[in-house]
């Protein structure tokens, strides 16, 4: 194996280093997101002048614009998909990755993001589910937990949260999975296997908000917050010889399709 | 020895890397204190195995971690080629091309002609939703693209949000795109109209306007969305509107509202009406057609600034583009609180229209030629067909009496009105509404009256005649 350089240094060259630091909070879970899929880029050997970038409105909506580069569009809320669509329709040479957070995907944005997983359009979605609108301070989102305190749900959410990856599965997505970030590896594997993948990619990355999210919820510190996911995530081999009464308020992770 | 590099001004401090080192090689420097936080410092760099778990989960790309037994392998340093050209309109600037279907005489609807408009411009891109009465452009460039040569792509949409932000992401990939729909739709697209506006996306969109508010009479005309694609999208800016009147001109005026969209980097909407889109009546398809295409960046000129229309770069060429609906500089980059950037864009997205109106603005007269008019009626699309007839009764009836019609409807053709008001002892403004454009002639002749109606029904020209026969008594 060639002596790794500092992968830091590596992935310099694939970012705007102009841009940094990061708008994002201390602990984001977003910038580990961020240089999640700037190394797997990195470890295809990929250029980023092929690469576009489609990201939406919120914290998420930032991950790649300005931070990336590459070329970007930062679109309106919720439309990244339906924006992303039209580029990798007309110009199918372009390797197109659309990011957003759980608002602007599941949220605004769910008619695209089923529509296109049914048109199996070429492209990989990466949802960054904090389960909280961030930007806008802390209120509920389509995924955010049952009992999770919010800015709009002071006394717990009572309202069922999606399951994103089951979502897109039943709207045709050939590929699906979820990690989170703190499943860092795996993580960067299945991007790498998403970027790859020639149809409709849809890749959920569960990511602490330890400033919106934590501080409502008891779990401010963002090194708890990251870790929780140790205990939360069970990966879907594991799952799958554990009962309903085991896996309750678990979260299954790994490739499902 | 392993090397640790910390970034100290790139580190917020949130210290996932101190609890993530299964070594304890790195501590929080409790002494010192650096841009509000304690640093991280590599205590004990001796026993650091590599693992990069610390440099992996930073949130701020803030460490880097080299040393023999690193679990990743290196990449392939940037092996690909650079990349070539993309797809883009060619040749830039002004062109002739040979209409794309052969010349003759056609016997065609209105939304047919104004898909075959859009095809002879050198529209490749479509997105659409099924709406009345502006599917037939949809249906009519589905069957098109199919059998014409070169990269051309149609998709129907989950809905005309979704048919919008397909048609820029294309544009930007380097099409010539376009969406049709009608007031129903018109109302979902403003969101991403006035993203293509700050964004400076050509682009035409269709509106076949029909009877509303809301779902209204889906396949009665109306005239009621004048207004709205002025001022449908939220905040300041100028937009091109042109408004065909007959089938030749739904071919004509798509054709320049391409051409507009490209020479301005624009949102160009072709206001159209039931009237005009369901109208069947003869037009001449002329050999050949100008069109104009976006003009390309040379060397490192800025996409967003520099010029009042800067050149157009497209994804995929290695421009690294930083496109963006929020406030931007010259590059592209977010300026969400400078109150220069939010200015000097606005201004020039304005000024870029308003100090081109030469090139922009198109309007026709008809039976004006006398020293003085007893009557000047004003009318546009649809409407302006039976205005005319009625200019004509009441010249059978011996006033001097004519027609001024917009064919560029925003920005309004004010000086053009002007000149041939001043003459005229009485305006009178006909159209299928309670008196949207009416608003418009009255800033330039102030007693300026309208016959409006919202019954659903075309205004038939005995209509107007009645009501300037009123007036001229």
């Amino acid at each position: 194996m060639s002596a790794n350089t500092a992968t830091t240094t590596s992935i310099r060259e694939l970012i705007r280093p102009e841009v940094f630091p990061s708008t994002m909070c201390p602990g984001c879970g977003h910038g580990i997101l961020m240089g999640a899929i700037l190394r797997a880029v990195d470890e295809l050997g990929w250029d980023m002048r092929r690469m576009l970038f489609v990201s939406g409105i919120g914290c998420a909506g930032w991950i790649p614009s300005p931070h990336f580069a590459a070329d970007t569009l930062h679109t309106t809320h919720g439309r990244p998909v339906a924006f992303a669509t039209g580029a990798a329709l007309f110009n199918p040479d372009l390797r197109v990755v659309v990011i957003g957070g759980d608002g602007d995907i599941a949220a605004i944005g769910g008619n695209h993001l089923i529509h296109a997983a049914r048109r199996n359009v070429h492209m990989t979605v990466i949802c960054a589910n904090n389960q909280i609108y961030g930007m806008t301070g802390g209120q509920v989102t389509p995924t955010t937990d049952i009992g999770t305190i919010t800015a709009t749900t002071p006394k717990g959410n009572e309202e069922p949260p999606f399951d994103l990856c089951r979502l897109v599965e039943g709207a045709g997505a050939s590929f699906v999975a979820r990690w989170s970030v703190y499943h860092i590896r795996p993580l960067i594997r299945t991007l790498k296997d998403a970027f790859q993948h020639a149809g409709f990619a849809f890749v959920e990355v569960l990511s602490p908000c330890p400033t919106q999210w934590g501080r409502r919820n008891q779990l401010a510190d963002p090194v708890a917050l990251l870790e929780r996911y140790k205990d939360l995530c069970v990966p879907q081999d594991r799952a799958a010889k554990m009962s309903a009464e085991e896996l309750a308020g678990k979260v299954v992770v790994g490739r499902f399709r | 020895m392993p090397e640790i590099v910390i970034n100290r001004e790139w580190c917020k401090g949130c210290y996932i890397c101190v609890n993530v080192c299964p070594r304890h090689v790195l501590e929080v420097d409790q002494e010192s204190f650096d841009h509000g936080i304690h640093p991280v410092v590599a205590a004990r760099p001796d026993d650091c195995t590599v693992c990069r778990q610390c440099e992996l989960l930073c949130p701020d790309l803030a460490i880097s971690v080299s040393g023999e037994g690193a679990g990743t392998p290196a990449a392939e340093a940037r092996a690909e080629p650079a990349p070539g050209p993309a797809p883009r309109p060619l040749p830039a600037g002004w062109t002739t091309v040979a209409s794309p279907l052969p010349t003759g005489r056609y016997f065609l609807q209105g939304d047919e002609a104004c898909a075959e408009g859009a095809i002879a411009a050198g529209c490749n891109f479509y997105a659409g939703y099924p709406i009345t009465p502006a599917s037939e452009i949809m249906e009519r460039i589905c069957a098109r693209f199919a059998d014409l040569p070169g990269r051309r792509v149609f998709i129907q949409m989950e809905d005309e949000i979704g048919s919008i932000g397909a048609c820029i992401g294309a544009a930007w990939a380097g099409a010539k795109a376009m969406t049709a729909t009608s007031g129903p739709g018109i109302s979902l697209m403003v969101e991403n109209l006035g993203y293509a506006i700050i964004t400076e996306t050509p682009l035409v969109i269709v509106d076949v306007q029909r009877a509303g508010p809301s779902t209204g009479q889906a396949t009665r005309p109306g005239q009621g969305d004048y207004m709205q694609v002025r001022w449908g999208a939220h905040g300041d800016y100028e937009i091109i509107v042109l408004s065909p009147w007959s089938v030749g001109e739904m071919y004509t005026e798509t054709i320049r509202a391409f051409n507009l969209a490209e020479r301005f980097r624009v949102p160009v909407i072709l206001l159209a009406d039931e009237g005009v889109g369901h109208l069947r009546e003869n037009l001449t398809i002329p050999p050949e057609v100008r069109i104009f295409n976006r003009i390309g960046p040379s060397d490192h000129e800025p996409p967003f600034g520099g010029r009042p229309v800067p050149p157009m770069p497209v994804f995929g060429e290695g421009h690294r583009l930083l496109v963006t609906g929020s406030t931007h500089d010259e590059w592209g980059y977010r300026r969400t609180s400078s109150a220069k950037a939010q200015a000097e864009l606005t201004a020039r997205l304005c000024a870029k229209i308003t100090d081109s109106l030469d090139e922009i603005l198109a309007s026709e007269t008809y039976l004006c030629d006398d020293d003085g008019l007893d009557l000047l009626l004003v009318s546009f699309g649809f409407t302006a067909r039976s205005a005319l007839g009625a200019a004509r009764m009441a010249r059978e009836a011996g006033y001097r009496a004519g027609l001024f019609r917009p064919r560029t409807v925003w920005p309004f053709p004010a000086e053009a009105l002007r000149a041939v008001a001043t003459k005229s002892a009485r305006v009178l403004v006909a159209e299928m509404n309670r008196g949207q454009m009416l608003r418009e002639v009255q800033r330039v002749v102030p007693d300026a009256r309208g016959y409006g109606k919202t019954d659903g029904e075309v205004i038939a020209p005995g209509e107007i005649w009645a009501a300037a026969k009123e007036w001229l008594r």
